[in-house]
């Protein structure tokens, strides 16, 4: 267990943790519909992942994640949804076979880009490829003309803003406001009983540690320390003739996949797929995420995700009022006085002292920092 | 799409629109003006923007719900006074604001978006605890009812021509002030070399601070402006607030005339293809025009040419 290309020792033990924590505590000493709420967290910890990447190391703020989350969440649904929508299912419609919202506006045959949904194996390549390729255009049109900072956050928002009223505004292709709901079969697998949403559980947790690893393949090769190295500063990087706007791209670009997968996980979990996760407000909702984990930490955004919904979940089920009180509070006191969140008081408060407690045998036990990158407040 | 109307008939729904347009364009001058020097001169995302509109528009509900009842006499001129206390409140949350919070972040500006999304939400609860989640509406003075007959098809509604008046007048002031006063050659300084401008005596913590209040008291006359054409609840602001940073960044950032253009543009291709299919669509086209055209020209309409 030494040090390698992936990952050094105090990274590996906070992996498995995490991994330990996933996998046994929670699945142990939460009841199936406590479960589902974790699953359901955990789509955004992707989204999380994604940000760490993109902003965290490249310094890119995207406030559009909603958009890819929403891309990929919409491809899965619509595959469920074709598979919930079988002619036998929907035999009272007047035009059995097609979606029920379709029917519902008077929609009398189903929309070509319907129907490569069909297939499984397409719909997993959609769900990668249409954020990837998506993502992939609007980095290339912004930063080969080098458009960053809050220039790209603005029109990210922007994007999302669309994405949310067209979504909305095509009632009949996309299911409108309500989104996709209903969703019930994967294969002819049902998704909705308890013994499914395990699986489903798993599955997910499977997925997330699979992007864990690219995204601490990213952050230890030679392509992170450019990120980083990028986001310090700009100009030097590109004088040494790196080809900067490639390097955001890329990061842009593994952020919406990232993003993606958190939403077809969504569309799998929860059973349904509503425009309410992909405009502004989720997506800079997301972005918290990530702040209140730590930027910079890969496992932070983890934690970060889980602890503002379970703070949400609870807060608002007992104090509805109070909860965009503590959530606008938490945006402040991030950004003011812990830029580095969670990972950040950890990094700075606790592992110091653990370090102490038993620095006669080994150092860093554990941790979800690295103090190499973390050290320095991502300047703009 | 032509097809069914007849020549004048198109004549006049496009003056119609046009009109229709010329209101969004005031709310989208008003609101754009405040952000323009924010985002523009001080380079500071302020997501709450919105929010300090909406407070504008809850100050002028409340003036005019104290004139109704306590000086009915005077109702029919409660709105101007209704604008400066719109003016002075959101200007001394936005100087509070700054003191508390933005000026630790100008180094940061991507924090700054951040922190006042999070002043936003804040804003907006406790907008729902105070004025509950109802949107609200004032009563129009008299003299605001009705509208204008231009000619036989053409009509315009008074309040949306008082809400343009009003637009000029300010766009105007702000313009002066800028461009014309000591204090606006100061916070342009400040904007072009931070340390110069302190080098020769400029007190840039207070400039700021006075250009943030001004920006954010802006906004409470946009919102005292806003309700005389819509109804007010407590997320009201969040819907202009995309629009709003559009309409900057199309303009290019620290251009007011570029802010006014690009408001025109925006408001106009908007009001106009709402005729012609459904508000979402119209909505749809016209941010992916802007957007597609940023990408294309990133710096604005209208970008000041700087050496970085």
């Amino acid at each position: 267990m030494t040090d390698n290309r992936f990952f050094n020792r105090s990274e590996l033990i906070g992996i498995l943790l995490l991994a330990v924590f996933l996998v046994v505590v929670l699945p142990l000493t939460l009841d199936v519909f406590r479960l589902n709420l974790v699953a359901k967290y955990l789509t955004y910890a992707f989204v999380a992942l994604g940000l760490v990447v993109c902003w965290g190391y490249g310094g890119i703020l995207s406030l559009g994640q909603g958009v890819f989350f929403g891309l990929g969440g919409y491809c899965m649904a619509m595959f469920l949804k074709l598979e919930a929508s079988s002619p036998e299912n929907t035999k009272i419609q007047s035009t059995p076979g097609i979606p029920d919202f379709m029917d519902w506006n008077q929609i009398t045959s189903l929309p070509l880009f319907w129907k490569p949904f069909h297939s499984l194996t397409f719909t997993i390549a959609a769900i990668i490829l249409v954020p990837g390729i998506f993502a992939l255009i609007i980095g290339t049109a912004m930063f080969k003309r080098r458009v960053g900072g809050t220039y790209f956050a603005i029109i990210t928002q922007a994007v999302a803003a669309i994405l949310t009223i067209l979504i909305v505004g095509q009632q009949g292709y996309t299911g409108g406001i309500n989104g996709m709901t209903d969703l019930r079969t994967l294969k002819g697998w049902d998704i909705r009983p308890d013994h499914a949403k395990i699986v489903l559980y798993f599955f997910e947790v499977g997925c997330l540690f699979v992007c864990i690893m690219i995204a601490q393949f990213v952050r230890h090769s030679k392509l992170g320390r450019i990120l980083v190295a990028m986001r310090e500063k700009e100009d030097r990087v590109r004088f040494s003739g790196y080809s900067v706007a490639n390097f955001k791209i890329f990061a842009f670009c593994v952020a919406a996949v990232f993003a993606a997968i958190g939403g077809a996980m969504f569309a799998l979990n929860v059973g349904f797929m509503s425009p309410s996760f992909v405009g502004i407000v989720p997506s800079i909702e997301m972005v918290i995420y990530t702040a209140v984990g730590g930027r910079l930490s890969i496992l932070g955004a983890v934690y970060g995700t889980l602890l503002v919904n379970f703070a949400k979940t609870s807060l608002s089920e007992t104090f509805p009022e109070l909860w965009l009180f503590g959530l606008g509070g938490l945006f402040i006191a991030v950004v003011l006085a812990f830029p580095n969140g969670l990972a950040g008081i950890w990094g700075d408060y606790v592992q110091p002292r653990i370090d102490r407690l038993i620095s006669s045998r080994k150092p860093k036990p554990e941790g979800w920092t690295d103090s190499s990158v973390a050290d320095g407040a991502p300047a703009e | 799409m032509f097809g069914d109307y007849s020549l004048g008939d198109l004549g006049s729904i496009f003056v119609m629109q046009g009109f229709a347009g010329l209101i969004l364009f005031s709310v989208y001058v008003l609101m754009a003006l405040g952000l323009a020097i924010i985002f523009g001169q001080m380079g500071v995302i302020n997501m709450a923007h919105g929010e300090f509109m909406i407070l504008g528009a809850y100050v002028t509900w409340m003036t005019s719900n104290f004139f109704q009842t306590y000086l009915p006499s005077l109702f029919s001129g409660y709105f101007f006074l209704a604008m400066i206390l719109a003016f002075v409140a959101s200007g001394a949350l936005g100087m509070l604001v700054e003191w508390v919070l933005i000026r630790h972040l100008y180094k940061r500006p991507l924090d700054t978006l951040l922190a006042t999304w999070g002043l936003s939400l804040i804003l907006q609860q406790a907008f729902r605890s105070v004025f509950g989640a109802r949107e609200v509406g004032v009563d129009l003075p008299q003299w605001m009812l009705g509208s204008l007959h231009v000619s036989e098809s053409i009509e315009v509604p008074i309040n949306g021509v008082f809400v343009m008046c009003l637009t000029v007048l300010i766009t105007v002031g702000v313009a002066y002030v800028m461009y014309k006063s000591r204090w606006g050659r100061q916070v342009r300084a400040v904007v072009q070399n931070r340390i110069m401008a302190g080098a020769v005596g400029i007190n840039t913590e207070k400039v700021d601070r006075y250009t943030y209040g001004l920006g954010c008291g802006i906004a409470g006359v946009a919102g005292s402006a806003f309700t005389m054409i819509g109804s007010t609840g407590p997320t009201s602001g969040q819907l202009y607030i995309v629009d709003t940073f559009l309409v900057v960044v199309f303009g290019g950032a620290a251009s007011l005339l570029g802010t006014i253009a690009s408001a025109f543009s925006i408001s106009q291709t908007q009001s106009t293809l709402e005729f012609f299919m459904s508000g979402s669509m119209a909505k749809v086209l016209t941010l992916l025009a802007v957007v597609g055209i940023l990408m294309l020209r990133p710096q604005g309409l209208f970008a000041l040419k700087v050496r970085k």
